[in-house]
């Protein structure tokens, strides 16, 4: 913590001692969000149905595609600083809050993982029977 | 360091430090719309993605669980947590812009976002069946 400046005196100080820049990317990813949620649900609803063969043959589009890679990236990334930002305001524990953290980062990068593998495959793997 | 309040400080022994308003309802529901997203939205939406990788038998398992009266349950409530946290969202960045502090600005939009969230699900379910 300094002791110089007026921000410097102040940082820090806050239930969660941490965590402004985690407020700026919330924004980003919430409009992120806005936007690739909205693109999904439009989709849906334009989509004829919801059958396995009109979907699978939508998310072969390379729009459509990307748009679901980056909406899972941003939906995870955004889930995780809220759920941080939760935990920071209810476990107060040190060791219990870098529990929570560890699986919340954990979860999130999993949810990512599995979320940009399947969309890889629904995307771009053979037709499957 | 020295001992801190702590935020949200929300009773003393069984004394609540606040009483319910609009402000206090949206406050509270975009977190546990937020938070319930992230819990139950996320794991669904990677598992129809799953499905639809799998092929068109997992699809098919997943579309049938989707389409049962808890499904449908389940899906509604998704839609109505986003449409809520959207709401709510927006008006946190007017917030954080510095408008809409005025106690009856406040109330109005606090109620307007929760009202314009149920409307924009209805909007969306009216939109899935009819279009």
């Amino acid at each position: 913590m300094g002791n110089g400046t007026e921000l410097g005196r102040v940082r820090g100080l806050g239930p969660a001692h941490e965590g402004e820049e985690g407020w700026m990317q919330q924004r980003f990813t919430a409009v992120g969000n806005l936007l690739l949620v909205s693109f999904l649900a439009i989709s849906l609803v334009l989509l004829p149905d919801l059958s396995f063969g009109s979907v699978s043959a939508w998310i072969r589009h390379p729009v459509p595609a990307v748009a679901m890679a980056l909406l899972v990236v941003n939906l995870f990334w955004h889930a995780r600083l809220g759920l941080i930002e939760m935990i920071g305001d209810y476990v107060h524990d040190d060791g219990n809050k870098f529990a929570s953290f560890l699986l919340v980062n954990f979860g999130a990068a999993a949810g990512v993982a599995f979320g940009l593998f399947f969309i890889l495959k629904a995307a771009l793997g053979g037709i499957a029977v | 360091m020295a001992e801190r309040p702590l935020s949200p400080h929300l009773t003393d022994g069984m004394r609540l430090h606040w009483k319910w308003g609009p402000h206090m309802l949206v406050s509270i529901l975009h977190r546990v719309t937020g938070d319930g997203m992230a819990f139950v939205a996320l794991p669904i939406l990677i598992w129809w993605l799953g499905a639809l990788a799998g092929g068109q038998e997992s699809y098919a398992t997943f579309q049938h669980q989707a389409t049962t009266w808890y499904g449908y349950v389940i899906l509604v409530g998704i839609s109505w947590a986003f449409f809520n946290h959207l709401c709510s969202g927006v008006r946190h960045f007017v917030l954080d812009a510095g408008a809409g502090y005025e106690i009856h600005t406040n109330k109005r939009w606090s109620l307007a976002t929760t009202v314009i969230g149920v409307l924009l699900t209805a909007a969306f379910w009216a939109a899935v069946h009819f279009l």
